[in-house]
């Protein structure tokens, strides 16, 4: 550790803020609590947001996991975990059952997360009626009154124009039954996993200045019409090239030369584990059985032992209807 | 003409008024014992003594089922205030705002909390402004713009808001084709009646029309205010119609109500008050018309 710098980064009085502003938000579901966001060593807009969070909660006996748009080992990702381990020593991890703090920029990792972990988002755009109203004075009030038709008619709009809604991440959704929430630029895919979610989510928005949270067991429904049901993205019979997964988000990869299109699991940490299993078992991708994300959980030695034992997942079923909750 | 003119106002007075506004006052300041009393006189609207400005003085007026009040004077007589304080867009210092198609006239509007406020907004009037860009939403579909009303009474099925939207915007001769398109692409009489169609959408009892026609050409004036009659004909809509234009009033009103400096000088039937003037603006008025 770099002993020029108070533990974390940030020096106590700091710290204390900023969780003071994160208690208020897990009291108020989806409410945006404003807070005094700190100049960060990285530019704003650059998941300094989410960084204050983290660097407020962690303590040495974390293990850190930073995720950005579902890789472990992008750019930002790195250089966040780098500077949390220089200031800290905490111990890192691509592991996602491990990690007991977890930031994340557009994902939420394919395992699901336990009451032991808290996953932080960055957000660039807390405000979900940013777009339908520009004064931030306005939005409070909006907000303070419960009147949402703006997020709602922005679905409209979009339906109207394109006859579906076009929000490709950030669909709205209604936290508690109360306040409606930016969920973060995190896909539709995702929205749903926020729903009672056993762990807590925490929302940090630096350059707009704001606090969030998702406690955990809380409601979280996206918004849709009666005719225009809320859907998340399909993959119908997509299967990972590397492992195999189905039912998981993917990143579709296109080559260049050949125009040839493969289905790569996003979450980098899950595929990866998923192939150290089947190396470990000897299976090779296409033999793997198709086994949706909820199923497998590829982590520890436990599941992976209980792992061979389990092929339950049903093939007629499609894997996008099986995971809507 | 004939045919408006001869929709009975001496049959509606059977009916309790729609709207009733009693002592309706806008003031910006203080106010000192000099200019506090109604009939105080003032420079124009603003108070020599402390200088606060009289927008809105004591205002007093009734719509009745299926009536249209007119309220003419010049610039800066306080009409405009007037209608904003009703909608709630402008906050009233005093008076006493009654609709009985909310809650039967029950409670004053202007003391509600701000949730029911808007739902009076969005269920008992429809409002269209002189600009349309007050009244209109313009980067979002026309349709949106109608649907708007409608989502924000709590409608949830996309088909019946779009129906809905569609016929209105029919109702006033857009064409369906142009109906995704937003208000911004559209000439200004085209926003005008995109304004009205929106000030529809929720089917309210009481239509507020500030201006309409000015800064229109004379024909799609013309159009705008057949429109409106006609409306008044199918729906049955109470209206409050401000305008400093005497042919847009003597073609809508029943009755008109003349402001000067923020108070009523002359109110009467409007055939009465353009043919046989009794107050000397009101007479200056009428003589600069002719």
């Amino acid at each position: 550790m770099q002993q020029r710098y108070n533990f974390a980064f940030f020096d106590e009085a700091s710290k204390r803020e900023i969780r003071r502003a994160v208690l208020k938000g897990v009291c108020i579901p989806g409410y945006q609590v404003p807070f005094a966001s700190r100049e960060m060593p990285i530019g704003r807009g650059w998941g300094t947001g989410g960084l204050q969070i983290t660097l407020s909660l962690i303590g040495r006996d974390d293990v850190l996991k930073v995720i950005d748009q579902g890789a472990d080992d992008s750019v930002n990702a790195v250089n966040i975990k780098k500077l949390v381990c220089d200031t800290t020593d905490v111990d890192v991890t691509d592991d996602t059952a491990r990690a007991t703090l977890i930031q994340s920029r557009h994902r939420i990792p394919e395992q699901p997360l336990t009451s032991k972990q808290i996953l932080v988002l960055q957000v660039p755009t807390p405000e979900p009626l940013r777009t339908f109203e520009p004064s931030e004075a306005a939005t409070r009030v909006l907000h303070a009154e419960a009147d949402y038709t703006g997020a709602w008619l922005e679905l409209f709009d979009q339906i109207v124009a394109y006859d579906t809604t076009v929000t490709g991440a950030d669909h709205p959704v209604v936290v508690n039954g109360r306040y409606v929430m930016a969920p973060s630029p995190i896909p539709r895919f995702d929205n749903l996993k926020l729903d009672q979610a056993e762990n807590l989510t925490l929302f940090g928005a630096g350059r707009e200045k704001k606090i969030y949270a998702v406690p955990p067991h809380t409601s979280v429904r996206p918004l849709d019409f009666e005719d225009y049901p809320f859907v998340r993205e399909r993959f119908e019979g997509v299967r990972c090239a590397l492992c195999g997964a189905e039912g998981v988000f993917f990143d579709e990869l296109e080559d260049e030369a050949t125009g040839e299109v493969r289905y790569q699991c996003n979450d980098t940490a899950f595929c990866a584990a998923r192939r150290a299993q089947q190396r470990a078992h000897g299976v090779a991708p296409d033999d793997a059985a198709p086994e949706g994300a909820p199923d497998v959980v590829p982590s520890t030695a436990s599941d992976a032992a209980s792992d061979g034992s389990a092929p339950d997942a049903e093939p007629g079923e499609a894997p996008g209807e099986r995971e809507v909750r | 003409m004939a045919e408006e003119l001869t929709a009975p106002a001496v049959a509606c007075e059977e009916d309790a008024p729609q709207l009733s506004v009693r002592d309706l006052s806008l003031r910006f300041g203080r106010g000192c014992p000099a200019c506090q009393g109604a009939a105080s006189e003032l420079a124009g609207n603003v108070c020599p003594a402390c200088g606060t400005v009289h927008a809105v003085r004591a205002v007093s007026l009734e719509v009745y089922p299926g009536e249209i009040v007119g309220i003419v004077g010049e610039s800066g007589s306080g009409k405009s205030s007037l209608m904003r304080c009703v909608y709630f867009d402008e906050q009233a210092t005093g008076g006493d705002v009654r609709a009985l198609p909310f809650d039967g006239g029950a409670r004053n509007l202007l003391e509600l909390s701000p949730q029911r406020k808007r739902a009076v907004r969005n269920q008992v009037f429809g409002m269209v402004y002189q600009n349309p860009h007050l009244g209109l939403r313009m980067g979002f579909s026309s349709l949106s713009n109608i649907a708007e009303a409608m989502i924000a009474s709590g409608e949830r099925n996309v088909g019946a808001m779009r129906a809905r939207g569609e016929g209105l915007l029919e109702r006033v001769s857009i064409p369906l084709a142009r109906a995704t398109c937003p208000p911004r692409v559209f000439s200004g009489g085209m926003q005008q009646r995109v304004q009205i169609a929106k000030a529809l959408s929720a089917n309210p009892p009481i239509l507020l029309l500030d201006e309409v026609t000015t800064g229109l050409d004379l024909s799609v004036q013309a159009a705008v205010l057949d429109l409106i009659l006609d409306i008044r004909r199918s729906f049955n809509v109470s209206m409050l119609v401000v305008s400093h234009d005497l042919g847009v009033i003597r073609m809508l009103a029943d009755r008109t109500l003349v402001m000067l400096s923020g108070r009523v000088v002359e109110q009467g039937l409007t055939d009465q008050i353009l043919e046989d003037p009794q107050h000397p603006y009101t007479q200056k008025l009428v003589s600069s018309l002719l």
